[in-house]
């Protein structure tokens, strides 16, 4: 624990505390549903990963296998190499902060903090010295008396990651930790977690279904769809290089406009582009173009058939809504840029991306939500 | 009453000045309220002041403490009294060891069971007294039998339907299962997480279930009489036939104890509660 906390003191010197997790093929099934569908991750030492991914799609399942509260129908946990999957919850070490205030109602701050350390059988001196130690590192030795019926949710989340951390644990996992709690709070807990994190380099595993969360917080980014892994990266690769149409729509904005594949390129805006290669082969027939908002330039033409239909303003840039061909594109534009063009304004637009994902055509034209 | 009233009636229109149905119902809703009030006191205190009345009164019909001294010396009662005593204590334990941990795993391992029990806790209020006890007395071994605490096993069925829906409130009031999960990955054992985390979060529903069990077993008069023990109800029957006036009085006292057994019960939580924040207030 000392050491725990003198590596929180001396920033930039992380030990290794983390271990290395392996999840291999995990199933679960629940009645007809596969929760987990041959879901495979590994998570080097120290590393921040966290699962992305809509409702239902396995996230939370897989942390609560990793964490041993749910059985697996097959596949297999490894810490360090080590199989964990028979393993009990209470014989894993690792610490866990939950969705919902998860303190024990009947015990003060400190008493939560300092609970895994009796069931560690630690002397009661020792423990409490700890556990204020740990209070101070989340910035709460004021409230060590408190009860979590007196605190504020951000409060008792700090105190739950103390608790969790209490321990020295070998995989921090998060469960939606910061979902209960108010965007500013959120906000500051979220780059709390961040550098405690790194500073003492906790092996961790976050779930959450805000991407903008996960996208700031991880090393990488797992996106789940349907119990499986769709694409592991850091969050500039996924947002910038997805793979697969799926995590192109689920991760930022994008626009689908018809194409059709010739070769290994297809025609965009009148433009050549190469579609972007990925493990997946180019769908065959009718396909779309997935297209980020900041991929798209524009120029004014009074000559040409698409029109702005819609302006937002979003601060620093300005998000127009272009009918290309009745298909509607999102562009984001700089401000100044965007504010010479009026709505209804013709324009051209262009492709600024070196290559663009294609997808099999769907009906839907628009899939993410503004 | 008559003084209520026109009380009722000020209050409605200071509270609400304007002409409006609302002003018009709620002074007649007070004086309905009042007079249920009314009635159902009456109906619970009139038997209690009677039975006060009666165990003060001597022969003669003067006020007397005679009858309330002479209760210890009476013969059995002492007897009587320390097995009620005996049972009571028995019976909540036996209830709590096997109900607290039966409820909690079901509200956590089979959440659908929880109407399934919530049907089999209120069989022995479907099930006539006499009917259970016959049944025990017949499939019960004979070492059983001839044991006091064989009520305590029949109690336990008896107080199941108040124990499990006590239990079962304060369980669903409470977020058990992260509470569970956090503990266990704290490396907290089964034993440890119930003790530790669950049952401390129970309090006010495992006070209810107690006061409930002891004012079950302190009162509860058939089955003892059937299995021929004398308890204290049993007793006070019996004794009826010697002395009404002792009889009555022990049943006025029982009620007394009974009553301040389940006011230091409730007291005794309201002061830890207090306690907890005042040490929380002044740290």
């Amino acid at each position: 624990m000392t050491e725990l906390v003198d590596a929180t003191r001396s920033a930039g010197a992380p030990d290794q505390a983390g271990a290395r997790v392996g999840l291999e093929g995990l199933v679960r099934i629940y009645g007809a549903t596969r929760a987990l569908n041959g879901f495979s991750l590994t998570i080097e030492p120290g590393e921040f990963v966290a699962l992305l991914g809509p409702s239902g799609c396995g996230k939370t399942t897989a942390l609560r296998v990793l964490a041993g509260f749910e059985r697996l129908d097959s596949g297999r946990v490894t810490v360090d190499g080590r199989d964990v999957s028979k393993i009990s919850a209470q014989h894993r070490d690792m610490g866990m902060v939950f969705q919902s205030y998860s303190l024990f109602p009947n015990m003060n701050a400190i008493n939560n903090v300092a609970f895994g350390l009796r069931m560690r059988r630690q002397h009661a001196t020792q423990r409490r010295q700890k556990a204020a130690e740990l209070l101070e590192l989340v910035g709460l030795s004021d409230q060590a008396t408190k009860y979590p019926h007196q605190m504020s949710g951000g409060q008792q989340q700090r105190v739950a990651l103390a608790r969790a951390l209490a321990i020295e644990p070998r995989v921090l996992l998060l469960d939606e930790p910061l979902s209960a709690l108010d965007a500013k709070v959120r906000g500051e807990l979220r780059d709390q977690i961040r550098q405690l994190q790194q500073r003492l380099a906790i092996t961790t595993v976050f779930v959450t279904h805000d991407q903008e969360e996960a996208l700031s917080m991880a090393d990488r980014v797992c996106v789940m769809s349907q119990g499986r892994a769709e694409q592991t990266a850091t969050p500039a690769a996924l947002y910038s290089r997805p793979t697969t149409p799926f995590v192109a729509e689920f991760v930022g904005i994008s626009s689908r406009v018809p194409v059709t594949p010739v070769g290994g390129s297809v025609e965009l805006f009148g433009q050549q582009c190469r579609v972007r290669s990925s493990d997946a082969p180019t769908p065959p027939g009718e396909v779309d173009a997935l297209l980020r908002p900041e991929d798209v330039a524009l120029t004014i033409d009074p000559t040409a058939k698409p029109f702005v239909t819609h302006k937002s303003f979003l601060g620093a840039t300005t998000r127009l809504i272009v009918q290309v061909d009745g298909v509607p594109v999102r562009v984001d534009l700089r401000s100044d840029v965007a504010a010479d063009i009026e709505l209804g304004a013709r324009v051209r637009p262009s492709v600024v991306s070196k290559d663009v994902l294609v997808a099999t055509r769907t009906n839907r034209r628009d899939l993410t939500p503004e | 009453m008559a003084s209520l009233i026109p009380d009722i009636v000020e209050d409605a229109l200071v509270l609400d000045p304007v002409d409006s149905p609302r002003r018009r119902r709620l002074p007649r809703l007070r004086v309905w309220r009042a007079v249920v009030l009314f009635v159902a006191g009456a109906y619970f205190l009139i038997p209690i002041y009677a039975g006060l009345r009666f165990s003060l009164e001597n022969d003669a019909g003067h006020l007397s403490l005679y009858a309330v001294k002479v209760i210890p010396s009476e013969p059995g009662f002492s007897a009587a009294f320390w097995l009620s005593m005996r049972l009571a204590v028995v019976t909540l334990a036996l209830t709590l060891v096997l109900m607290v941990p039966t409820s909690v795993y079901v509200h956590l391992k089979f959440p659908r069971l929880r109407r399934v029990m919530d049907f089999v806790t209120v069989l022995p209020i479907v099930i006539p007294p006499i009917v259970l006890i016959l049944g025990v007395l017949r499939a019960a071994p004979l070492w059983l039998r001839a044991s006091p605490y064989l009520l305590s096993l029949v109690y336990v069925i008896l107080s199941m339907p108040f124990v499990y829906r006590s239990l079962d409130a304060g369980l669903t009031a409470i977020d058990l299962k992260t509470l569970v999960e956090a503990s266990r990955s704290l490396g907290g054992n089964w034993l440890n997480t119930l003790w530790r985390v669950v049952v401390p979060n129970l309090r006010s529903a495992l006070l209810s279930a107690t006061v409930l069990t002891l004012a079950l077993v302190l009162g509860e008069f058939t089955m003892a009489s059937l299995d021929l023990w004398t308890t204290l109800p049993v007793w006070i029957y019996q004794f009826q036939q010697v002395d009404a006036h002792v009889s009555t009085a022990v049943s006025m006292v029982s009620l007394v104890g009974t009553w301040l057994l389940i006011t230091l019960i409730v007291s005794l939580d309201r002061s830890q509660s207090r306690r907890t924040r005042r040490r929380t207030n002044n740290s």
